[in-house]
């Protein structure tokens, strides 16, 4: 396999893809956000239990590609207990780690995250791993409508 | 194969001689678009070096070539496609616009509340969205003829959606998703059965086999040029002179006048009534230098070469383990829409890419079909004249890195 291919579907990547984390709809959520990727027909869909400015519980469901529902698996798991501020910051760096690459990025604080920095050599596949944190972004702001990343 | 040879005809397309990703290119998307012969390259050079000018208007010789070689171009997509005349050849974008005009003419003046238009459940989005606006313009409904599990249409179901109130049947020559190839010169004997005129949507067709728009007896026929191996921003509104007369204009602008007064305007005849404004002259010209270039290999033999290159594609597709062709008609065009295990298709098109393999991934503009077969996507590998059995060779050693990497 080439590198960059490797660098793209690392282990934790198919790991993740195939058994994603948090694939449910949370019981008792009290946001959601629907996303929807129209280039390659991904849909996904983010519920939220939010108290006061944390995020206690998130789950997803929906169909994409590996990276897709790897990011989206991986962000799960990122953002619980955070705050939206948190969160919000961390969707930053994971857009700048997809879209830049690594440099200038502090990896560190990524965790597991930084296992979406091969997307950066396949321009076409930043949406693929943006989908989950717009539509996270969109229910965090109770902004229940479907997302679009076009 | 068939006295057609292939390694000729690929070096007659520049584009192929090279290598992507330090590999030799496969290009697997024609249907898409298609690559360009260097005759069509250059006899759009050659307009823009010797013939330029606009047409219909001035008196000067460059103006008069280019006039020459526009309303000539007319009279060789006539001889292809076996129209009457060449007034019922009308220049247009391409397929979208072709269908737009005639919906926009032919339907907003035949169509009110209560009438209905028939399309079908495989049509390319360009062959369902200006019916929808159309019907959200005039209150009239939309009719689908359903489809099978092979992609086939069900024609027993065409005769009882042919009703009275029908204005227009929409339907594709061969579905892009799918391949499939519709009978629609049965269809047309149906839909004139009951007085109802018929658009085929061409696009996928006239790259692959003859088509001779007498013998389907269709009203209207819409295709582009370059998915026909000629230039982008041209393509063909065919339509029987009884039918385009008595139209009202698409667009307004020059060209498509006799006289203006402030007071009132008298429209020009067919075809010129429906080509407002300077049209894409050099895009004419490449269109014409493709038909030549399809016309010298005859299109009987591209139609025998795709087809064995289907079945050679089908069979060789067929033993890659966990692959499942979407759209088995019994009659199909060189197109294979797949699945491959439940790796989804933009992860099977990225690895491809990196062998240097392009094919389309995605919904393919029919999300319909894609919904009747309860898939967001397929991948699709589209041959075209140029194709190799080596160049599906290498589209199954691709499908065997992506079961590798997703193993
Ligand atoms: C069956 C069919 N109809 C219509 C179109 C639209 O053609 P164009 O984009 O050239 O207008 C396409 C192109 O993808 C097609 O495959």
């Amino acid at each position: 396999m080439s590198s960059d291919l490797s660098d793209l579907y690392q282990e934790v990547v198919l790991e993740h893809s195939k058994r994603p984390r948090n694939y449910r709809v949370v019981e008792g959520h009290n946001r959601e956000a629907a996303g929807h990727n129209p280039l390659c027909g991904d849909q996904l869909s983010v519920t939220l239990k939010v108290e006061g400015d944390v995020i206690r519980d998130i789950g997803f469901q929906g169909q994409g590609c590996a990276i897709s529902k790897a990011s989206a698996s991986l962000m799960t798991g990122a953002v619980k207990d955070k705050t939206r501020a948190e969160a919000e910051a961390l969707f930053e760096r994971v857009h700048k780690l997809v879209t830049e690459g690594p440099e200038g990025v502090d990896v560190d604080a990524l965790g597991k995250l930084a296992v979406l920095s091969g997307v950066s050599e396949f321009p076409a596949r930043v949406k693929c791993a943006s989908l989950a944190w717009h539509t996270l972004r969109a229910a965090l702001e109770g902004r229940g409508e479907a997302v679009s990343t076009e | 194969m068939s006295g057609f040879d292939v390694q000729k005809v690929r070096a007659d397309f520049p584009i192929l001689r090279q290598e992507v990703r330090g590999r030799p290119l496969v290009y697997l998307d024609s249907a898409a678009t298609s690559q360009k012969p260097q005759a069509v390259i250059d006899s759009i050079v050659r307009f823009y070096q010797h013939d330029n000018a606009n047409v219909h208007r001035g008196v000067h010789v460059l103006s008069e070539r280019a006039t020459e070689a526009y309303e000539g171009a007319r009279e060789t997509v006539r001889r292809f496609i076996n129209a009457r005349d060449a007034k019922e050849i009308i220049f247009v974008r391409g397929t979208t616009e072709a269908i737009n005009l005639v919906a926009q003419t032919y339907g907003r003046k035949h169509l009110g509340p209560g009438n209905e238009v028939l399309i079908t459940h495989i049509e390319h989005h360009a062959n369902i969205v200006p019916w929808r606006m159309l019907c959200e313009q005039t209150g009239a409904v939309l009719k689908v003829i359903p489809v099978d599990e092979r992609g086939e249409l069900k024609l027993d179901a065409v005769d009882a959606l042919m009703t009275e109130r029908t204005r227009i049947l929409a339907v594709t020559h061969v579905s892009n998703a799918l391949g499939t190839v519709v009978p629609v010169k049965e269809l047309t004997r149906r839909a004139h059965a009951k007085g109802i005129p018929v658009l085929v949507d061409g696009a996928q067709a006239v790259t692959h086999f003859p088509v001779d728009v007498q013998d389907l007896g269709c009203d209207f026929y819409a295709f582009s040029g370059h998915k026909m191996f000629g230039p982008t921003g041209i393509g063909v509104l065919y339509g029987r002179l009884e039918r385009l007369e008595p139209l009202p204009p698409y667009q307004g602008g020059g060209d498509m006048i006799l006289s203006v007064t402030m007071e009132k305007v008298t429209y020009n005849r067919v075809p010129h009534r429906f080509e407002a404004g300077t049209p894409d002259l050099a895009g004419a010209v490449g269109l014409a230098a493709a038909i030549e270039y399809l016309e010298a290999l005859g299109m009987a033999n591209v139609a025998a070469h795709d087809q064995e290159l289907l079945a050679y594609a089908t069979k060789a597709l067929e033993s890659v383990p966990g692959l499942r062709i979407v759209g088995t008609a019994r009659e199909k065009s060189a197109v294979l829409s797949f699945l491959l295990e439940d790796i989804h298709p933009h992860d099977v098109g990225t690895i491809l890419d990196r062998e240097g393999i392009c094919i389309r991934t995605g919904h393919h503009c029919a999300q319909p079909v894609m919904q009747y077969f309860k898939v967001p996507a397929t991948s699709r590998a589209s041959l075209a004249l140029y194709n190799t059995t080596e160049d599906v060779d290498a589209l199954v050693r691709g499908l065997h890195k992506v079961l590798e990497v997703f193993k």
